[in-house]
């Protein structure tokens, strides 16, 4: 695309509108996903419940999130009296933001990703550890007491696990020797030579794929550790003060992390975009169907446990981040670094 | 063209951040003028190709220290009319340390582009093609292996004192024994009984 607006432009400005044009690509698609996973959510939700969920607006109440939408569009945005008005209003901004700049790194299939650069998990990284200020913002400027516990939960949560996601990370980065997350896909073909793609049948690594998905799940504030909108305690979190569209692009912001974290996790550990099983025919299904249907799976991992799990205490989730997760990662970092020194001694250097 | 056009966004937005991080009078905004200031660092830092070094900024800076401060700013209930009359006072010495720090720099900075290092760097360019983190991994790996363990020993020693210092013993505090939670099985908890009609129940 670049090329073809080049003739018109020269090449500065070529590359300026095809990115544009690129994250309109990706980022367009995303909301009409989050659209539609809130709707699988409820849906998946009310099957554990018994229940028949969202089933009036459009076939199978297909639409009804469009008609959420349409909703808090009209409805009028209020600030509290006594709040930073600045501040408020900047909150949700922030969280739907970073939660959609993360996605230009994913990549979809071989070589089609926005981003193709060789700190990608680093930026993942910086990314979702900005994460945390849009709700602490929140918090902090509604100026009540509920949001302002929440912001404070929130941020020790946020923190805590992003420790222990840093050195997940570092294990699997220290296995496919590169922070671009195309090299991380690449890397977990043909596993072992069993024929499967993915981390998780590496033994060393499986463990960090299943403290993945439990960090995931704190990271992005779902159940079992959504402390911080924690209804019976803190009415609806930092999220109290917070009506129409702030309130949206909050609830929005949230369901883009979390089908983020779903793709991390399926580009991480369950190998991206190639097909599950290291079988030639299997190749021929494109690289984004593979990968947005690892994406589903995990997504629906997710809301099964929300579904499922009651809701842990704040000194649990404290000591399974700090006493648990912490000490393991940091021992599976010396594990992975000393089994790659015996088994891959000036490899690479 | 779009180089240098993102060089002067960052730049201003680096040194009017850095102001109103000063100038701004509530704390929490404070802080986020100084995330911002940050952010654009990290964008300066991207434009010279240390796209490394960025993203540890963000990371670390933004993503842990800002976020300790911002959680205690936060919480404090501070005077504004009393930080206001301090700075009169304290601007003389603010004023030379300013001055003392744009002077090191500055020192630091002729001397870098005279000196022996930036010279001999202009004659061995590193090359282009081996990425940041590489670069840095190679050097940091093996040239200054003690120095870079060393400065890890302070950081340690550092956290270790930290926590030495605030730590205290507190009585009358409800800790959590989770083996003992873990431990307990529903029948410890409850009985099954039969109770006669009109009898009631004896616990």
């Amino acid at each position: 695309m670049i090329s073809w607006f080049e003739s018109s432009l020269g090449y500065d400005w070529a590359f300026f509108l095809a990115t544009i044009i690129d994250i309109l690509a990706i980022a367009l698609p995303v909301m009409l996903a989050v659209a539609m996973i809130i709707y699988a959510d409820r849906k998946i939700w009310a099957a554990m419940a018994l229940r028949r969920g969202p089933n009036v607006v459009g076939p199978f109440g297909l639409l009804q999130s469009f008609a959420d939408g349409l909703k808090v569009f009209l409805q009028e945005t209020i600030v509290p009296a006594a709040a930073n008005r600045a501040l408020f209003l900047l909150a949700p901004i922030i969280t739907f933001t970073v939660a959609l700049i993360v996605w230009a790194v994913i990549p979809f299939q071989p070589g089609v990703v926005l981003a193709d650069i060789n700190v990608g998990l680093l930026y993942v990284l910086a990314a979702s550890s900005l994460g945390v200020y849009g709700i602490i913002l929140a918090g902090w400027a509604s100026n009540s007491k509920y949001p302002f516990y929440s912001a404070l939960r929130a941020a020790a949560q946020m923190v805590s696990y992003e420790v222990a996601i840093g050195f997940i990370l570092i294990s699997v980065v220290l296995w496919s020797g590169t922070f671009n997350l195309s090299g991380i896909v690449t890397a977990q073909q043909n596993m072992f030579g069993l024929h499967i793609n993915g981390y998780i049948v590496n033994p060393l690594l499986f463990p960090m794929a299943v403290m993945f998905f439990i960090s995931s799940l704190a990271e992005t504030q779902r159940a079992p550790f959504d402390l911080t909108e924690a209804e019976s305690e803190l009415v609806a979190g930092y999220q109290t003060e917070y009506s129409s569209m702030a309130f949206a692009l909050f609830w929005l912001g949230e369901y883009a992390n979390v089908i983020l974290m779903c793709a991390l996790n399926a580009t991480l550990f369950w190998g991206g975009w190639l097909p599950p099983v290291d079988w030639a025919p299997l190749y021929y299904v494109p690289g984004i169907i593979w990968l947005f249907a690892k994406i589903l799976f995990f997504f629906f991992l997710f809301s099964w446990v929300k579904a499922t799990v009651p809701r842990y205490r704040y000194d649990q989730l404290m000591r399974l981040g700090w006493k648990i997760f912490l000490p393991v990662s940091l021992f599976w970092v010396f594990l992975v670094s000393g089994v790659l020194m015996l088994t891959r001694v000036g490899v690479g250097s | 063209m779009i180089q240098a056009l993102a060089f002067y966004l960052f730049a201003f937005v680096v040194v009017l951040s850095g102001a109103m991080t000063i100038a701004s009078r509530n704390p929490v905004h404070s802080v986020m003028w100084l995330i911002l200031a940050f952010f654009n660092a990290a964008g300066l830092m991207i434009l010279v190709g240390a796209e490394f070094i960025a993203m540890l900024l963000v990371i670390v800076y933004v993503g842990a220290v800002a976020v300790l401060f911002l959680f205690v700013v936060m919480m404090l209930d501070i005077d504004f009319a009393e930080m206001r009359a301090g700075v009169a006072r304290y601007f003389g010495i603010g004023l030379a340390l300013a001055v003392a720090l744009a002077a090191e720099v500055m020192i630091a900075i002729g001397a870098w582009s005279t000196g022996p290092i930036q010279l001999a760097r202009r004659a061995a360019p590193i090359d282009a093609r081996v990425p940041n983190i590489q670069a840095i991994g190679n050097l940091l790996y093996t040239r200054y292996l003690f120095v870079f363990e060393a400065a890890g020993l302070v950081l340690l020693v550092a956290m270790i004192g930290a926590i030495v210092l605030t730590h205290r013993q507190r009585g009358g505090v409800k800790a959590q024994n989770i083996s003992r939670q873990n431990a307990r099985r529903p029948q410890d908890a409850t009985r099954n009984t039969r109770p006669v009609v009109g009898q009631g129940v004896e616990l």
